[in-house]
Formats: C-alpha cells, sequence, structure tokens
C-alpha cells in the first residue's frame, strides 16, 4: 500500500509541480493564441485520422495474431509492437528512409506525384506508426478473453465466417476496441519524435501541440506550461474515457453481451 | 503471493536506494581529483571536446564533464539547479536570462561568432547557388524557427535583404535543419557555417553575402552555484586564450 503511495506520487509530483507553475491570469490569451489554437486543431484531425488507420490496419492484424495459428505468427506480432519499445525517433528515422525523397517508396511516389516530406500525411503516418501497437494489443487481449467458443457456436449454427465476425466476434470485443482505439487516439496526440523527424515542423501543416511546446519553450516558458497542461487535461480525459468504457463492460455486460448476440444468431 | 511482494519490495528499495545515492553523492567533489562540469551550445561540441582534452593533460587530476545542448534549454536546466561550473551559450539572449538572474559570476565574455550559410545535398537537386535562389518557386528550403537563435538570424537576414523565403519547415534546432538537408528531404537550409564543416562532405556548402547582416555571438561565464570557481576561471581563460581561439577557428568559428 506504502509503495503504490509512492508509485502514485512519483507520478502526480511532477504534473501537480507543472500545475504550480502555470501563470493563470495568462491562461486563457495563451492558450488561445493563434499559434496554439492551430496546434491543437491540428493534432486532433491528425490523431483523428490516425486513429482511423490504426482501427483499419489493426482490426485485421488483432485478428490475425489472436485467431489464427502459423508459422512467424509471434515473430509477427514482435514486430508489430516493436514501435512500442523503439525510441519514436528511431520509427521516424525508418519512417524517413521509407516515404522520404530519397526513401525506398518515397521515390516512386514522388514520381507518382504524391509528396508525402513535409506534409500533415506525413504526420498522420508518424502517428500511426507509433499508435498502431496499442490497438492491437488492446484488440488482441480483449479477443483472448473473449475466447472462440461463441465463435464456434455461431458456426455450428450454420453462420458464415463473415456473419460470425460482425455478429458474434466484433460486438464481444467492442469494449476491447474501443479502449485501443482511445489508447490509440491518445498517443497520436502526444506523438512527438517521429514527426519532428520524419515530419518536420511547420505552423498549420506539420506543426502539431508536442511540436508547438517544444518550440514555445524557447522563449515563452508560460505559454509552453499553459499548452503542456492544455495536453495533460485531453490526455486525461480520454485515457479516463476508455478506462470507464471497459471497466464495469469488460466483466459483468460481457456474458449480458455474448448472451444477447448468441441469442441473435440462433433467431 | 509473499515472494512476488518480497521481490517487488526489494526492487522498489533498490529504486529508493539508487535514488537516494544519486542525490547525496553530487558530481563535483570526488575525493582524488576535481570535476568541472562545462554547459556548452551543441554547436561548440567539436571545439570543446578537443579543449577539454586539453585542459584535462595541462591540469593532471582534473576531469572535464561536457554536457552540450540547446543554448535555452541549458539555461532552464542551470535556473533550476543543474550542476554547472561553466555555461557556454550560442546566443546573448539565452546568458542575458542567467547574468539578469544574477546566476553568472561578473559579466559573461564573448568568445567566438557564427554566421548563417546554405547548405544543399551534395547532388543539389534545385541548383541552388544563391542566397535569393532560396526565394525561388519549387525550392524546399528549411530554416529554424524563429524562436531559436538560427530563426532569428535567418529572419534578421531575409529582412535585411528584402527576401521572402517561405520554408517547408521552421524546425526547433540547427542540427534538426541539417538533418532534413543531409538526408535529402530538403533542397536547402540555413545552417551555421560550423554545421557545415561538422557535416563535411555530406552538404555542399553556398556561403552568402547578406550572411553578415546577422552574426551570433557565443559569450562564456562560470556559474555562481558552481563548486569549483578556480577551475572555471582557468577553463574561461583557456577558452578566450589562443589555444581555445585555435580551435574554435579551424571549427570555423569568428572571432568576436
Amino acid at each position: 500500500m506504502a509503495i503504490a503511495v509512492v508509485g502514485a506520487l512519483f507520478v502526480l509530483l511532477p504534473l501537480a509541480a507543472m500545475v504550480s507553475r502555470v501563470n493563470w491570469p495568462q491562461f486563457i490569451p495563451l492558450v488561445t493564441s493563434e499559434s496554439s489554437l492551430t496546434a491543437l486543431g491540428l493534432s486532433l484531425r491528425t490523431a483523428a485520422a490516425s486513429t482511423v488507420l490504426c482501427v483499419l490496419f489493426g482490426v485485421p492484424l488483432a485478428l490475425v495474431l489472436a485467431r489464427g495459428d502459423f508459422p512467424g505468427q509471434r515473430l509477427l506480432r514482435s514486430f508489430v509492437l516493436l514501435p512500442l519499445v523503439l525510441p519514436p525517433v528511431v520509427g521516424g528515422l525508418a519512417l524517413l528512409y521509407a516515404f522520404g525523397r530519397q526513401g525506398l517508396l518515397g521515390r516512386s511516389l514522388e514520381i507518382a506525384g504524391i509528396q508525402i516530406a513535409f506534409s500533415t500525411t506525413a504526420v498522420v503516418l508518424a502517428q500511426t506508426f507509433v499508435a498502431l501497437p496499442f490497438l492491437v494489443v488492446s484488440l488482441e487481449g480483449a479477443l483472448r478473453s473473449a475466447g472462440s467458443r461463441y465463435e464456434a457456436v455461431a458456426a455450428t449454427l450454420g453462420a458464415r465466417p463473415t456473419t460470425v465476425l460482425r455478429r458474434v466476434t466484433l460486438p464481444l470485443v467492442l469494449p476491447g476496441l474501443a479502449s485501443g482505439a482511445v489508447l490509440s487516439f491518445a498517443r497520436s496526440l502526444g506523438e512527438f519524435g517521429a514527426t519532428l523527424t520524419f515530419a518536420g515542423s511547420l505552423q498549420g501543416v506539420t506543426r502539431t501541440l508536442p511540436l508547438e511546446i517544444y518550440l514555445q519553450r524557447e522563449t515563452d516558458a508560460d505559454s509552453a506550461v499553459a499548452l503542456s497542461l492544455l495536453l495533460v487535461v485531453v490526455a486525461v480525459a480520454v485515457v479516463g474515457l476508455s478506462y470507464r468504457g471497459p471497466g464495469p463492460a469488460g466483466s459483468c455486460s460481457k456474458a449480458a453481451l455474448s448472451k444477447g448476440t448468441s441469442g441473435r444468431v440462433a433467431t | 503471493m509473499i515472494p512476488a511482494f518480497k521481490v517487488t519490495a526489494l526492487l522498489a528499495a533498490g529504486f529508493v536506494a539508487a535514488a537516494l545515492s544519486g542525490c547525496t553523492a553530487p558530481a563535483g567533489d570526488g575525493g582524488a581529483g576535481k570535476t568541472l562540469t562545462v554547459f556548452a551550445a551543441a554547436s561548440l561540441k567539436t571545439p570543446f571536446t578537443a579543449l577539454a582534452e586539453q585542459f584535462e593533460a595541462r591540469n593532471p587530476g582534473t576531469t572535464v564533464t561536457l554536457s552540450f545542448a540547446g543554448s535555452a534549454d541549458l539555461a532552464t536546466q542551470i535556473s533550476q539547479g543543474a550542476p554547472a561550473d561553466v555555461f557556454a551559450s550560442a546566443d546573448t539572449r539565452n546568458m542575458a536570462k542567467l547574468s539578469d538572474a544574477s546566476l553568472v559570476e561578473g559579466s559573461p565574455r564573448d568568445f567566438a561568432t557564427n554566421v548563417l550559410t546554405i547548405a544543399v545535398p551534395p547532388a543539389n537537386p534545385a541548383s541552388v547557388g544563391s542566397f535569393a535562389d532560396l526565394a525561388k518557386p519549387g525550392v524546399r528550403v528549411v530554416t529554424c524557427a524563429a524562436q531559436v537563435p538560427c530563426g532569428a538570424a535567418a529572419k534578421t537576414v531575409e529582412q535585411e535583404s528584402g527576401l521572402t523565403l517561405a520554408p517547408v519547415s521552421e524546425e526547433s534546432s540547427v542540427t534538426d535543419v541539417l538533418g532534413k538537408v543531409m538526408s535529402g528531404e530538403a533542397d536547402a537550409g540555413l545552417v551555421y557555417v560550423t554545421d557545415v564543416k561538422t557535416a563535411g562532405d555530406k552538404v555542399k556548402e553556398f556561403p552568402f553575402a547578406e550572411s553578415a547582416k546577422a552574426v551570433n555571438t557565443y559569450p562564456i561565464a562560470a556559474v555562481r552555484t558552481g563548486r569549483n570557481k578556480d577551475l572555471a576561471a582557468a577553463f574561461i581563460a583557456t577558452v578566450t586564450g589562443p589555444e581555445g581561439q585555435k580551435l574554435l577557428s579551424a571549427a570555423g568559428f569568428g572571432t568576436p
């Protein structure tokens, strides 16, 4: 218990220290300055876009990892989860060598008239790269704990695989998917290193809120602290939302949910 | 359950012990020799590393610890109590932050200057050859943001020459600008002459006359809270003396 308190303090103390440094009389003007609002808007838009990409790529990946049985599965999982432990700046370099102008795909893209370097697309790619594992991990965990019994039952009752996926598997893991998506969104919102390395930093195009904070810190500590607090508030709201979702839904309503879905399949 | 708890407790105890010992044994007062901690702007890495070696050789038993980062970061760290003996800034603004707060000894001494130059990838894909070429449409220029010294210098040059650049990216540090040029992402970047020296043949340089309108001055000073005042003064004397100046000019710096 005492250790838990120390652990909690370890996280809370720096945040409290930051809050104590906020210049409250100037807070509203600082966070509503043109550059701040532009950065916040860009952050929200790019994080939303990368969350959509994470769901698009992450759901099939999680299904394959949780339900599939093939050689190299563990290796695939390790690679998919790699961005979790990779320093973001390394991710940025890797993206640069893939999608940059001199990169593996970048040259072909350039010929096709697509320029990724220094564009908002580059920001979304960087965010998706670092956020995808969060969705895959959450969803794979949900899939594994849900088990495949209900799917097997649905199949024996004559449901085709797509129907099973749509009517049984996905509703069953919806809380896991939702919390994974929310975590991906939060991670995208906080993405800094890969964006800085890969996308650059230009107001309204690639300078997201974390990059704006990093830049403001050079000259205007008050503004940097105010923006940091804004980012913390958004992150806390987002993460809070995600953990409230699956919390009660995780154990009690799973049974109810699966009962409901299997009932519907049977009819 | 109990063994698992014991392991956790042991780990936690170890962590706390490590943290405590880190706090109670700060660098700077070792029994055998003395440690001089120098906080220097990132652009000073090459000459200061060589200088520190010379200084150690001349003062046996002395260890010089160098910490390189952006000047604003270093100034913030020192004002928050970081254990530095000497601070060498890449601009007068960040040094002024500390001297205004009475955090440095006496008045800082200017020891070097630096000017901007145009760096392009070796193949020079956009055929840049002059400062005016940077304003041509289709040329992807990367500069520093106006909030950092290299960006402020770029803005001054723009204003003085009446040319307006439309950078594709405004980076927070000059090394990021150089990185974008070296990787070929940018067609050209405004960096310091000293950065081009460090980059060697990974970039091509086009010096331009307009750069003389924005000369960055590097000041150095001893930190008031430093533990080794005499060593700090000796190190500053070395930097401003002939030896230091020789190394600085070899790295591309000018004399103030």
